[in-house]
């Protein structure tokens, strides 16, 4: 089977986000491989050993080179790098990563269910739909049988198990797998693998259909009354007192 | 034209009823689209609040390919400027699909709906919920999915709508649905809840959930888990609040035994007040709570279930 993981590189789940005139600054964020797109590479090499038949592709900056390595450390094949500075759209990255899904001709395209910059869960469905192809999205359980998918995925209210022909995308998340850390030795060896370099511009998507206008910060103060539990009886008669009295929410 | 896809189970769901709030707000040429198994039974409802009804029964509407390609063309024929859908889980995996279909902009999960000049703008959250965005779109149909919870509920028009039954040209979607599980609670649903009380693993064993149930009893409260709690089997996904489960934003969240991970922020985060019971003083969730008590949650929830009895008696 070939398999296609769409990665991308997101601001670390644990950094802190700064903004500045109505823009997030990542100058100096640290930068990791989207944890959520991290089940996909780990299902692909589960289903093929070694990594054979496995492609990482991403559309994004310079420094989405580092996500691509992680992914390639953790055992895909090679990689193609879609590189621009320019923020698109869903519709706009599906289009033009319908044209590099046709190129590569995979089974299954794995892309993460939400994702952690933009907090957007539109890609999978979106590429599905350029492609013509069906998808599950917030995929729990995987498996093949007959040249068929059958997929468990998280519903709005409950589980549904489908079965679909082959191929499609299939959004992963948390409890699919526990994906694994690179080796030192797949370090060393990634950083010879193939990563082919293309742009936008030769899959003709020159603007994006969204424009970002501003990003801002907005926290909530919290009054942080902690109350020490050393009377855990006091401690609890404070606190609903506060929560009535005060908070007036009980 | 504002095209609004509502999700029903025998009636409107909340999350159609808000969708059709921002419509009316949006504009008062609003055209209620109900697809799918049980649609006419709602019919009436929906011509409550939309100048027009677009039922469509066929057998073939289901899974979010078939869904999408209905709603693209009732779109194309309707002439649609703008197609609004719930945020949901199933909203959110028809609108992109819409949006391919039309090639027109998507704005995801917003939270507020602004018309400008020739499109639209909204404010949604990124970042794992840290951050605030307003995006736009100018475009002659933008697609929109609007985050559960955050709108206002549509109000009754004067005088009820005229309903269509529409005929779809579908294919087989090629998708077999094996098996459903819902889980549903006898409590409060946990995404309307004014008070949530959630349990994580700091709680140690499963059964321990009982403080958390008594809670949630005595002050009439949903109940939460975080991911961890779901993942070691401890309680059922349909409770489970965070990044890859329900966004809640109560009046009073209650976090018992629960670290603070970012994930779990992002489904909790914007609740108007953070309760936390916590015996490691570090806890991130402390950071972001207004009240809280920092001991051993063994020793303070039956103290706690008992404060808050008293106060109800």
């Amino acid at each position: 089977m070939k398999i296609l993981c769409l990665i991308r590189q997101v601001p670390d789940a644990e950094a802190k986000v700064k903004a500045a005139n109505g823009k997030i600054d990542l100058e100096g964020a640290t930068m990791a491989l989207d944890g959520m797109d991290e089940y996909g590479v780990e299902q692909a090499l589960r289903i093929n050993e070694g990594g054979v038949n496995t492609v990482a592709v991403a559309l994004g900056n310079a420094r989405f080179e580092d996500a691509i390595r992680r992914s390639l450390a953790m055992g895909l094949e090679r990689a193609v790098h879609i590189e621009t500075d320019m923020l698109l759209d869903v519709v706009s990255q599906a289009q033009i990563l319908k044209s590099v899904v046709l190129e590569e001709a995979p089974d299954v395209v794995f892309v993460g269910g939400q994702h952690a910059d933009t907090d957007s869960q539109a890609l999978g469905a979106a590429l599905a739909e350029a492609l013509g192809w069906n998808q599950v999205t917030w995929t729990t359980i995987l498996g093949f049988e007959d040249g068929r998918i059958q997929a468990t995925h998280d519903t709005d209210d409950g589980k549904e198990s489908l079965e679909l022909a082959l191929p499609a995308v299939i959004t992963t998340q948390q409890g699919l797998n526990e994906p694994r850390y690179p080796t030192l030795p797949n370090i060393m060896k990634a950083k010879k693998k193939e990563i082919r370099k293309t742009t936008p511009d030769a899959y003709g998507i020159s603007n994006s259909k969204v424009k970002v206008v501003s990003q801002e910060i907005q926290e909530r103060p919290r009054l942080n009354k902690i109350i020490d539990g050393k009377d855990p009886v006091a401690a609890a008669e404070q606190l609903i007192k506060l929560l009535h009295e005060e908070a007036k929410v009980i | 034209m504002i095209l609004v896809v509502c999700e029903f189970d025998a009636k409107l769901k909340k999350s159609a009823l808000e969708v059709l709030g921002a419509a009316q707000r949006l504009g008062d040429d609003v055209t209620a689209v109900l697809l799918g198994t049980g649609a006419s039974a709602v019919a009436a409802e929906a011509a409550q609040y939309a100048a027009q009804v677009l039922v469509c029964e066929d057998t073939l509407l289901e899974g979010a390919k078939n869904l999408a390609h209905a709603v693209a063309d009732l779109a194309e024929q309707a002439e649609a400027n703008t197609v609004l859908l719930a945020a949901s889980r199933a909203g959110r995996e028809i609108a992109p699909r819409v949006a391919v279909r039309l090639d027109a902009p998507y704005l995801e999960d917003a939270i507020a709906l602004t018309p400008v000049a020739g499109g639209l703008q909204i404010q949604h959250y990124a970042y794992l919920a840290r951050v605030t965005e307003t995006l736009e779109a100018i475009a002659d149909v933008v697609v929109v999915s609007v985050k559960p919870n955050t709108q206002a509920v549509v109000q009754a028009n004067a005088s009820a709508g005229e309903v269509f039954d529409v005929e779809l040209e579908l294919s087989p979607s090629g998708v077999t649905v094996l098996g459903r599980t819902v889980e549903k609670s006898a409590r409060v649903a946990l995404t309307e809840a004014s008070v949530v009380v959630t349990g994580g693993r700091g709680l140690g064993s499963p059964e321990n959930f009982a403080l958390i149930e008594s809670l949630a009893d005595v002050l009439g409260a949903g109940v939460g888990a975080t991911r961890a709690a779901v993942d070691a089997g401890w309680r059922p996904y349909g409770e489970q609040v965070g990044q890859t489960g329900k966004t809640v934003q109560p009046n009073a969240y209650i976090a018992i035994g629960v670290s603070g991970a970012v994930q779990h922020l992002s489904g909790m985060g914007k609740s108007k007040n953070i309760i936390a019971i916590n015996k490691d003083a570090e806890a991130p969730i402390f950071k972001v709570a207004d009240y809280g008590i920092v001991g051993d949650l063994h020793a303070i929830m039956p103290a706690l279930i008992e404060a808050a009895k008293k106060l109800h008696d």
